[in-house]
């Protein structure tokens, strides 16, 4: 599987096309505060040609991308990370430094650089400016949020403000598409070297904030009127009573409408899936290769399709978060709980990403400054419930627990079942960073410093555009390690033929690796079919759903029963809950452990990370197993 | 000087961030911290002789949010107690 190359966020690109295979095309690096808007220009300006990728040797994500311009050609752009200076502490400002001066190890520098930032709040972003203007590179200046500004009763005069930087300035709005003409054309043209009226000295912070005042009031600058409805909807959400309340409100929304309002889109991709099946094994003749088809590829592949409806809504619920400003606030209302067991607030966001996925979750920690508490928050991710897991969860859920309303509408018991298990997967991870950060992982205190951005209306292009990253992350897995695990766990399933026959399922290769390993897993309550999926979900948790689906679809006797009916005849409550909590603790899934590898730079880290978690699986699982079986008998 | 200053009632001249209340406003003097997260907080806006307005907080009071050079940044107590400020210029002098 190599460095987790199905994975679109880890997947290491050495440089942008059509740089350095003699079509040259210009390069414009798009840098800028957080917060600035900057993905949202690089979105507006790039639309769907867009690859996301890793910077070659480091853990910082390289978004690149093609504008096409009027003329036809095309100019590269590269959305840098978000930055307050190129004083280079972190690896974000590293990276940005590195890039701009052109040092970056296989990456041209680029011809020209848009320095994105917020207008409603020059005077502080200004000072970037400094920086980035003695580079010496072409650079435009663009002044985001011009609705913003506008709607608050702020101005700005541009024409002195392009003297004052000696750059070419323009007040946009990339969100509304507005006032973008200028930044086309600067795409366009070669541009020239900046010529500011005397810049600071940049190592002087108090001088560059000076510098920065002195232009804006050169400028007249007039600042907006504070955020009326940003301060109105904080005196709720940072309510002493009525945040937390909403906190938890939004939390639970999440799992509710992932679990229960997913139902109904993925009972009809469920439906698609089952009438194609039908559609080409009705085409094919009965012969092996329609049964590799029918029962290895579409069950295989159809039986984890069936979750891509939940993974996206959960995709878009982060996103509304993420774009709208709230998760800040969430990081602020959570920080007092993650200090208690030694993170900090900003540990929060990579977390409730794992709740989507380890992967990103992991290259998200990137933001946190200080070392150990980055490489704790990439120990503990993988507990967190990430929707790879939601697959087995429904399924065996959904086998054995019968829906009951326990809060009128809002809660089923499957829904809180379900809840249960995000518990679980959040104490294991709380309790894990608090045993790394009180031993091998102890440090001081990182100082916890987070921009509250006002609130914002997600733009349903920022959203869409995330949502078809995750479709394509999530379809490009299930079209290749799970389409081959599918197709080589068929031919396990079907080999050695016994006098040119398919053997039975307990006869064949697979049934042989299941059998070898049940030793291992009886004290848990698994028999071999569950050891096959446990084996082949090592590459990715949802893989296991599709395994029993061929499993149990190849015993005769089980084929008429849904997966679930064959599940609940064959698995006990004991061993039902087993799974759950091995699953809940297990670390079964190969782009996580390649990306911690990769992010921690050895594999020190992942191959203790797999140990711990496997452990902690056997152990959990074995447990529940016992306890459940004697409450039950 | 890094001793603490005491805190008087009523006749409150300096002490740190922590002591505003919300909506209170005072001005910073000094960032008694290292310099690279003395840094960083001046990027932020946290430069000395700038107005900073203690503003909401997480449920607990800790952290807090600051309004500072048109942004609001949330701090913990304990970075928030290193950042000396004078609670209103005049009584300063």
């Amino acid at each position: 599987m190599g460095d987790c190359d199905h994975c679109a966020l880890a997947r290491a690109m050495t440089a942008p096309e059509g740089a350095g295979n003699g079509r040259k095309s210009r390069i414009v690096a798009i840098v800028g505060p957080p917060n600035a808007g900057k993905s949202t220009l690089f979105n507006r300006l790039t639309g769907l040609r867009q690859k996301v990728a890793n910077y070659p040797g480091v853990t910082v994500e390289q978004r690149v991308g093609r504008a096409r311009l009027e003329d036809g050609h095309d100019v590269t752009l590269v959305d840098l990370p978000g930055i307050y200076s190129l004083a280079a502490r972190s690896e974000d400002e590293i990276v940005a430094r590195d890039v701009l001066t052109g040092k970056m190890k296989d990456f041209p520098q680029p011809d020209a650089v848009v320095l994105i930032l917020d207008a409603t709040n020059l005077g502080r972003h200004l000072m970037l400016a400094a920086p980035i203007l003695s580079l010496g590179l072409p650079t435009m200046i663009v002044l985001n949020m011009a609705d913003d500004l506008r709607a608050r009763g702020g101005a700005v005069d541009l024409e002195e403000l392009t003297r004052q930087v000696g750059a070419p300035v323009a007040l946009v709005s990339a969100a509304r598409d507005e006032g973008l003409e200028p930044v086309w054309e600067f795409l366009a043209e070669r541009g020239a070297e900046p010529t500011p009226l005397g810049l600071p000295a940049l190592h002087d912070v108090p001088k560059c904030r000076a510098w920065a005042a002195h232009v804006g009031r050169e400028s007249s600058y007039q600042a907006p009127a504070p955020p009326v409805w940003t301060r109105r909807l904080d005196s709720i959400f940072l309510h002493p009573a009525a945040g937390p309340a909403v906190f938890c409100l939004v939390v639970v929304t999440v799992f509710q409408a992932i679990f229960t309002w997913a139902r109904p889109l993925m009972d009809g991709v469920q439906a698609a899936v089952t009438w194609s099946s039908a559609r080409v094994g009705a085409l094919l003749p009965d012969s092996p290769l329609r049964s590799l088809v029918v029962d290895g590829v579409f069950t295989g592949v159809g039986s984890v399709l069936v979750f891509l409806p939940q993974i996206l809504l959960l995709f878009l619920f982060i996103g509304v978060l993420e774009d709208s400003g709230y998760l800040a606030r969430a990081a602020l209302i959570a920080d007092r709980t993650m200090a208690r067991v030694g993170l900090q607030g900003k540990s929060f966001i990579p977390l409730l990403s794992a709740y989507a996925c380890a992967v990103p979750a992991v290259l998200a920690a990137r933001t946190i400054e200080n070392k150990r508490d980055r490489i704790a928050t990439i120990l503990i991710a993988p507990l967190m419930t990430c929707s790879a897991r939601l697959p087995v969860y429904t399924l065996i859920i959904a086998a054995f627990l019968p829906e009951r309303p326990l809060l009128g509408p809002l809660l089923g018991t499957r829904a809180a079942a379900m809840l249960g298990l995000y518990v679980l997967g959040f104490v294991a991870a709380f309790l894990t960073a608090r045993a790394l950060k009180s031993s091998i992982l102890k440090s001081e205190q990182a100082p916890f410093v987070l921009e509250m951005p006002p609130y914002r209306r997600p733009t349903l292009r920022s959203l869409g555009l995330r949502l078809l990253d995750r479709s394509r992350i999530f379809l490009r897995r299930a079209g290749t390690v799970i389409l081959a695990v599918a197709i080589g766990l068929w031919i396990l399933a079907h080999l050695p033929l016994s006098g040119g026959k398919i053997p039975p399922i307990e006869q064949s290769l697979a049934g042989s690796v299941g059998r070898a390993v049940e030793p291992l897993i009886r004290p848990l309550g698994f028999n071999w079919k569950i050891g096959v999926g446990l084996i082949t979900s090592l590459a990715a948790r949802e893989v296991i759903v599709g395994t029993l689906g061929t499993i149990y679809g190849m015993e005769p006797e089980a084929k008429s029963l849904g997966l679930q009916r064959a599940l609940r005849q064959d698995l006990t409550p004991g061993g039902a809950v087993a799974l759950l909590v091995f699953f809940a603790f297990a670390m079964q899934c190969m782009s996580t452990m390649a990306v911690v590898r990769r992010e921690t730079g050895s594999w020190k880290w992942p191959a203790a990370q797999f140990a711990f978690m496997t452990t902690l699986a056997w152990g959990g699982a074995f447990l529940a197993n016992r306890i459940v079986t004697a409450l039950v008998t | 000087m890094q001793a603490s200053v005491k805190k008087h009632k009523g006749a409150r001249a300096s002490g740190s961030l922590v002591d505003l209340r919300q909506g209170e406003q005072g001005v910073l003097e000094r960032l008694e911290l290292p310099d690279e997260i003395s840094r960083r907080l001046m990027e932020l806006g946290f430069v000395p002789g700038s107005p900073i307005i203690a503003a909401m907080s997480a449920p607990g009071g800790d952290p807090r949010v600051f309004r500072v050079d048109g942004s609001e940044i949330a701090l913990r107590r304990e970075t928030a107690a290193q950042l000396r400020i004078r609670t209103s210029p005049a009584a300063a002098e």
